[in-house]
């Protein structure tokens, strides 16, 4: 293997820090479920990098991978069907806007 | 040597689409970055020898949840005026926190001895999926169904046009 196991790892912590700035610093609920996915990525990520170098011979990581797949799909349909339902009714998706349940 | 080549070359051009996803002021802009980011993935995946994770990337990141975001932002385009900009207010301070954070796991993680091996993925690691998930894993699969399902069904209530 040419390549070093710390190389994949430090590009999913990058990955995760841009997808983290996303979530906290954007005004959009659209960008701020960006910022998820991209997270949701580099966890991937971790996770293949995992199995490829230390245990290549059982798919325990490709696994996680597919169900963590399978989570951020489910987690992209429902959260966008909440921005264009509170879309309807607000008639904004920026987050500072979005203070219902203030007190 | 090669392998290293186009693992920097996919690392760069996956973190600088991410960059933009981030950063991008027009939404539509971010969402097209958001496609690259998922496609330099995909290439790290298959330099991990993960191809049948590469192709669920593509099919399932690209092909749906990019679709499902870029109808999101079509469907609210109106309100999406630049003149309030991108960012809020803390931004700063979210800007800090991300960059403490890179720091402190790229430092930790370029000291961490770990227990690598350099054995080949065995040829028939597709199959294995397969058989796992009708074997051991197939609890958590069903239950990944049932959640999928309920996803489906959730989405349609939340987004459905409600009629008085």
């Amino acid at each position: 293997m040419a390549i070093p196991l710390s190389w994949y790892l430090i590009v999913a912590a990058a990955l995760f820090s841009i997808g983290f700035y996303g979530v906290l610093a954007r005004r959009n609920a659209v960008a701020i479920l960006m910022g998820v996915e991209l997270m949701l990525n580099a966890v991937n990520i971790n996770f293949l990098a995992f199995w490829r170098y230390v245990r290549p011979e059982e798919p325990l990581g490709q696994v996680f991978a597919i169900f963590v797949l399978a989570v951020a799909a489910a987690e992209a349909a429902v959260g966008l069907a909440l921005i264009i339902s509170i879309y309807r009714t607000r008639k904004t998706i920026n987050i500072d806007n979005i203070d219902l349940l203030r007190g | 040597m090669l392998q290293q080549v186009i693992f920097i070359v996919m690392a760069i051009f996956t973190l600088g689409m991410a960059l933009g996803t981030v950063t991008a002021r027009n939404l539509f802009h971010a969402a097209l970055f958001l496609v690259g980011t998922f496609a330099g993935v995909a290439v790290l995946y298959v330099l991990l020898e993960a191809e049948f994770l590469a192709v669920s990337q593509v099919v399932v990141y690209i092909g749906a949840i990019a679709t499902l975001i870029i109808f999101a932002i079509m469907l609210s385009r109106s309100m999406m005026g630049k003149e309030s900009g991108a960012m809020n207010k803390q931004w700063l301070f979210a800007a800090g926190g991300s960059a403490l954070l890179f720091i402190v796991l790229a430092m930790l993680l370029s000291k961490a001895p770990f227990a690598t091996q350099v054995a080949p993925v065995p040829s028939d690691a597709i199959a294995q999926i397969g058989s796992s998930f009708v074997g051991v894993y197939v609890i958590p699969f069903e239950v990944a169904s049932v959640l999928l399902l309920v996803a489906l069904i959730g989405a349609i209530m939340l987004a459905r046009e409600r009629h008085n």
